[in-house]
């Protein structure tokens, strides 16, 4: 692995107003590592997501993938560069089938998407990898179906494989989990699981679950009230006294 | 898919399953435009409102580029559709008594300002689209309307006959029969819908869609909204202007009124009511609108009221348009 982190935040702010949303967090991730963001509602990680991934930007600090500065690079940039985001409510298209969906961010990926015609074995690569996506995020059976009308589980799910449509190099997933059942949630986290495992991709997850976040981050970055509060290992955040008290203790 | 067919929801199982239906489709409704001439006076019509259909159609399916495929409000389109007439009956009138010509400039002035003027707005959202591209569509107008030399101002632009076609031995007489000028106006058409088709069938078009339905989500995977906004607009803006071409030398005349917002008002109405999600919905549309105003014009002065209300029973009975509705019906 290069030298360099896969990504680097150095103390990032973000004030709306008088609102210190995010308030000098510094993070590092390295490659191939997961990482869990947690916090109370409020805490400010999907601030700390909208900076990184370019929605808005931050009122001070860097941002740096793979040791390339990108804190004030648009978000067709960041994604060229290979940063992929989910959003807490679910973005996708709603009027266009599963398949659609996929299909156009598979052509986006392929940098197809100012061609106006595409030759046929381009088109049969096209369809190959969405068929892919549909098959790894379990959508197959309802890969001709409206978007829109699928649960709510399988449009995250559905987001997800447009997010893993992109071969992202660093993949963020803001709660991937929220809203879901039992079962919905474990099959997301196993996904989740064979990504980083056995695809090794870099991800960035922030979860409320906390089994989830206990089984599979390597690491875990906790937030209050936008300003970090701990980091370090799942067993160095579960004996940390200050996220007991703080966090923890009132969520169990 | 066999699981899923019976709760498969009507668009996709009409995109899934459909593909012979669609052909049939097609190939009735060439049938239909070639074949127009000889049973419109059936319906009490005749070659030129026959015409005025293809052209208002061509005009209505190239705004729904914009508003159908990419999701803006643009709602100033006639401004492009009258630069075409414009651009077409200068040069036959200045320049010379050559029918492609008129075309290329009528086209090439229409999409031209369409396309600079693109630049300007493509950060604007919703109303405020919607506000800019119908003052820009009213500038036209003041300018065609006060340059009174150039453009015959209020009267209009008169003095002009399209040019009979010379394509090397043969002459086709388009300019003394309305029944070959139909046909050729039907060649032009064809070629454009095809073109059309290709783009929004391509990956940029999806790009569109995708734009359309979650400008978030779009810009998420990487395009750059703006730009396609701006593309899409471009292209939309030189289909009008050649429909606007053709409608000058439908009526061997241009006026200020094919600038105004109240066409533009009458493209949205014909695009919403035939169906702004089908492809060929804008077409019907426009053959629906055109029809009937031809007959109740000929009956009342109010005849905008009934077209008034005949599209809001449609927005209110059938909110995906006339094709769309039969779409859904048929798909079941
Ligand atoms: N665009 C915004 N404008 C103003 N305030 C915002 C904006 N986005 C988030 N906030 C505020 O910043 C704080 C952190 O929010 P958020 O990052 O969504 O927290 P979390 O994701 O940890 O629940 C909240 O008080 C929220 O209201
Ligand atoms: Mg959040």
């Amino acid at each position: 692995m290069s030298g360099s982190a896969m990504l680097e935040v150095r103390d990032l702010s973000k004030h709306f107003g008088n609102l210190r949303a995010v308030q000098g967090v510094s993070m590092t991730v390295a490659h191939g590592e997961l990482r869990a963001i947690i916090g109370p509602n409020g805490a400010g990680k999907t601030t700390f997501f909208n900076m990184i991934s370019g929605f808005f930007p931050p009122t001070q600090g860097e941002i740096l993938l793979d040791g390339q500065a990108i804190t004030r690079a648009s978000v067709t940039e960041r994604v060229g560069m290979g940063m992929a985001r989910t959003f807490q409510i679910t973005e996708i298209f709603p009027e266009l089938s599963v398949r659609e969906n996929l299909r156009i961010a598979v052509e986006a990926q392929a940098g197809m998407m100012r061609r106006f015609w595409a030759s046929r074995s381009e088109a049969a690569a096209v369809a190959a990898e969405t068929d892919r996506l549909l098959a790894q995020t379990g959508l197959t059976p309802s890969a001709d179906r409206l978007v829109g009308e699928l649960s709510h589980g399988d449009q995250r799910a559905a987001e997800i494989a447009m997010a893993l449509a992109l071969k992202p190099r660093l993949l963020l997933l803001d709660e991937p989990t929220a809203g879901m059942g039992e079962h919905e949630t474990y099959q997301v986290a196993s996904l989740i699981r064979r990504l980083h495992k056995q695809s090794n991709y870099t991800i960035v997850l922030i979860e409320h679950d906390m089994r989830v976040v206990f089984n599979l981050a390597d690491r875990i970055t906790v937030l209050e009230q936008g300003a970090m509060l701990a980091d370090g290992t799942p067993g160095e955040i579960a004996a940390n006294p200050a996220v007991q008290a703080a966090y923890l203790g009132s969520a169990e | 898919m066999s699981g899923h067919a019976t709760e498969a929801p009507p668009v996709a199982a009409a995109a899934a399953g459909g593909l012979p239906r669609r052909l049939a489709g097609l190939a009735v409704l060439w049938l239909v435009l070639a074949t127009a001439p000889l049973w419109m006076p059936l319906i009490g019509g005749y070659d030129a409102l026959a015409t005025r259909v293809l052209v208002l159609g061509l005009v209505a399916m190239s705004f729904n580029i914009v508003l159908g495929f990419t999701g803006q409000m643009s709602f100033g389109h006639a401004a492009y559709f009258g630069l075409g007439a414009y651009g077409a009956g200068l040069t036959l009138k200045f320049i010379a008594a050559s029918t492609p010509l008129a075309l290329l400039f009528g086209t090439l002035l229409g999409g031209v300002l369409g396309t600079l003027f693109g630049l300007l707005i493509v950060r604007r959202r919703g109303v405020y689209f919607a506000m800019v591209t119908i003052a820009f569509g009213q500038v036209c107008f003041y300018v065609a309307y006060k340059w009174n030399d150039l453009t015959g101002g209020y009267d209009g632009l008169r003095g002009f006959q399209r040019a009979p076609l010379h394509l090397g031995l043969a002459t086709i007489d388009i300019a003394a029969s309305s029944r070959v000028f139909y046909y050729f106006v039907l060649v032009i058409f064809a070629l454009a819908v095809g073109a059309m088709a290709l783009v929004l069938r391509s990956p940029f078009g999806r790009t569109l869609l995708a734009i359309r339905e979650n400008e978030r989500r779009a810009r998420f995977l990487g395009i750059p909204v703006e730009r396609h906004i701006w593309l899409a607009f471009s292209v939309s803006c030189f289909f009008a202007a050649l429909a606007g071409s053709l409608y000058a030398l439908l009526n061997n005349f241009a006026d200020p009124l094919a600038l105004h917002y109240t066409l533009s008002g009458e493209i949205v109405i014909m695009t919403v009511m035939g169906g702004m999600r089908a492809f060929w919905g804008p077409l019907l549309g426009a053959a629906v609108f055109v029809v009937l105003q031809d007959y109740v014009s000929s009956m009342t002065e109010n005849w905008m009221s009934i077209i008034g209300i005949i599209f809001m029973l449609v927005v209110l009975f059938f909110p995906r348009g006339l094709l769309g509705f039969m779409q859904r019906r048929d798909a079941r």
